[in-house]
């Protein structure tokens, strides 16, 4: 008696489990592809031509996004160009030449760190050094913010990814004559190249959508500029400014803008899957 | 422990704290060593190596210059603010631009109660969600789904508080607020928790923005882990008649401790330096509120909204310390799982 009374409370509680993780599932779920359908839903009404025509309008006319969009790909284009070889680099020295050593242990700890700091920081951070000296705001401090994003990220993954590399591969090259440096330029780096490639594309669609960074350093600008010693309009900075906006056109513009980016990040991250899909079947 | 990382094991966990998760370990053999103590491999070494060796070297030295250079540079910063105010900077919640008297209290509140609300909803529901994928879920839908919520963990914060504003904010004020105010009226002490006016942006808002935006990525990180569980420990459980809950509970929870911690912390460290899902919902308002439907504010928000207006070296000095105190935070609760987890480590192997 005792022991059918038992299993029936076991029955019930796992009854009540599962049905407490479905429903996790499903809310879950349902809120974020709740999230998804309103900004297609309120983002594609106002996608038209014009959007990637014209750029930011006044209060109360029509306009576009495009010297947000010209911004945005100025800005995360810079960042992983100046931020991925000096990643590769560093991730190269932890994973090849001062593997084992104090300083290489140092370095990963402090890259840790940063790895996991809040990016308003960085913002800030770079606001410090070269905003004030500079007195004014431009899309070189913002580039340099998204470096200080960038580089952590690739270093992370440059070293994880030659990790695992087997040793055994690197042994065979050494025994036919190889210098360290044939090695890993030609063995390594291939054997881990997909996974570098996604790290780098993974950091592209982390910094293409950050906003706090930008904050104080490349600021925002409501006219078409490609002028990076001055303020840069980007995508996120003008969705920002114009969701908090009373204007009608511009929340519209900021739902669009939203969507625009929220696509670029989306395909960005698929790609860099794939990529690593490949890697992965080779 | 398998190794719940890399290519072919989900998303690429760069963003996982190191000693939070083991990381790929090369299995060397006698050469590798011998590069790496500088032996000469077929006569001297070239030019090129000596190349490369230097630039990847100078690049790790730029690195480790760089980051410790925040540290460095924000501290002369927020030395105004912290002489000024001393140590009751952190004390007091008075934030006034007018009187040049700012006191970080509010939004050290803010930050604090935003993240735990937010840990407390995201963490149960994030634990469900991986466990409806490694136990529950049709195996064709697994990695549909578990796909999605990869990806939606790199959908920009932005997005989630500008969502908030416009969707989530005028629904709670419209639908959710108003019914628990009445609900819980003449209940003590939840009456104070939930007292009106229901504004839609507060406290409340935003922390249900900060669960929703770090579901995805710790949903993510436990499916991983719940699937380092051996295969042979979970078939034992169910063969000696194991419940699916039990299994959770007994084989997977115990078995991958470390790797749901680090999870946690991870969703907590992001909760905790967030700023765009927040900065939209929070209402921006220095005060200490009984009332979670109240406006707040949060260390993060405080600084993307009044930075670029504050006007005086003493408010800017007073963003910059709220700045440092929020990376001082976020390595303290990183640091304090390091320890913890490196115990856990030491017990298990022992």
């Amino acid at each position: 008696m005792i022991n059918t009374s038992r299993v029936h409370r076991r029955l019930i509680a796992n009854r009540i489990a599962i049905g407490l993780s479905f429903a996790a599932a499903a809310i879950g779920l349902g809120v974020l592809a709740l999230i998804l359908f309103t900004l297609i839903a309120k983002g594609a009404a106002g996608l038209t031509a014009t959007t990637f025509k014209e750029v930011t309008p006044p209060p109360g006319q029509a306009g576009g996004l495009l010297n947000a969009l010209y911004g945005s790909l100025v800005l995360t284009v810079l960042g992983v160009l100046v931020g991925a070889p000096i990643g590769v680099l560093a991730g190269t020295y932890l994973a090849e030449y001062g593997r084992g050593t104090r300083l290489a242990s140092v370095i990963r700890f402090v890259n840790d760190i940063i790895l996991s700091a809040p990016s308003i920081v960085v913002g800030l951070f770079i606001y410090q050094v070269m905003v004030v000296p500079m007195h004014h705001f431009s899309g070189w401090a913002g580039v340099a913010a998204l470096v200080l994003i960038v580089v952590p990220i690739v270093v992370r993954t440059t070293e994880d990814m030659l990790l695992l590399v087997p040793g055994a591969l690197r042994e065979s090259a050494a025994a036919l004559g190889a210098a360290q440096h044939t090695i890993i330029i030609h063995i390594a780096y291939r054997a881990a190249r997909a996974g570098m490639i996604t790290g780098g594309l993974l950091a592209a669609a982390r910094i293409s959508g950050e906003t706090a960074p930008l904050l104080f350093t490349a600021l925002n600008n409501q006219f078409w500029s490609t002028d990076l010693n001055g303020p840069i309009a980007s995508l996120p900075m003008v969705i920002f400014q114009f969701a908090l906006s009373p204007y009608a056109e511009w929340q519209q513009l900021a739902w669009t803008g939203a969507l625009i980016i929220t696509a670029a990040v989306l395909t960005l991250s698929v790609v860099a899957r794939l990529f690593g899909a490949t890697g992965r079947t080779s | 422990m398998d190794v719940p990382y890399g290519p072919g094991r989900g998303v690429l966990r760069f963003d996982m704290p190191d000693a939070l998760m083991e990381r790929p370990r090369r299995q060397d053999g006698v050469i590798a060593h011998a590069f790496a103590a500088g032996a000469p491999v077929a006569g001297d070494r070239g030019f090129a190596d000596l190349l490369l060796e230097g630039l990847s070297h100078g690049a790790a030295m730029l690195v480790l210059l760089a980051l410790s250079g925040i540290i460095i540079a924000l501290a002369p910063g927020a030395w105004p603010a912290l002489s000024t105010f001393g140590l009751g900077f952190f004390g007091t919640g008075i934030w006034n631009p007018v009187t040049e008297h700012f006191g970080a209290l509010a939004s050290i509140y803010g930050t604090l109660v935003t993240s735990l609300i937010a840990m407390l909803i995201a963490v149960p529901v994030a634990i469900g969600v991986a466990a409806f994928l490694t136990e529950l879920c049709p195996p064709r839908l697994r990695r549909t789904i578990g796909a999605a919520i990869e990806l939606l963990a790199g959908v920009p914060s932005i997005v989630f508080g500008f969502w908030g504003l416009f969707t989530l904010a005028p629904f709670l004020q419209a639908h959710v607020e108003p019914p628990i105010i009445d609900a819980f009226d003449g209940i003590p002490l939840l009456q104070d928790l939930f007292a009106g006016p229901p504004y839609g942006i507060g406290v409340l808002t935003a922390s249900l923005v900060l669960a929703i935006m770090i579901l995805p990525i710790m949903a993510a990180i436990l499916r991983d882990v719940f699937e380092t569980t051996p295969i042979i420990l979970k078939e034992a459980a169910y063969g000696v008649g194991a419940t699916t809950w039990e299994v959770l509970r007994r084989i997977i929870l115990p078995h991958t401790r470390a790797g749901v911690i680090g999870a946690g912390i991870l969703g907590l460290g992001r909760a905790l330096g967030e700023t765009m899902a927040v900065t939209f919902v929070i209402g921006n308002s220095h005060r200490i509120s009984e009332s979670l439907l109240a406006p707040g504010t949060t260390i993060s928000a405080a600084i993307a909204n009044e930075f670029s207006e504050a006007t005086g070296p003493l408010y800017t000095s007073s963003l910059v310390a709220l700045g440092l105190l929020l990376f001082v935070i976020t390595f303290v609760v990183l640091a304090i799982a390091r320890l913890l987890l490196l115990r856990m480590n030491r017990e298990q192997h022992r």
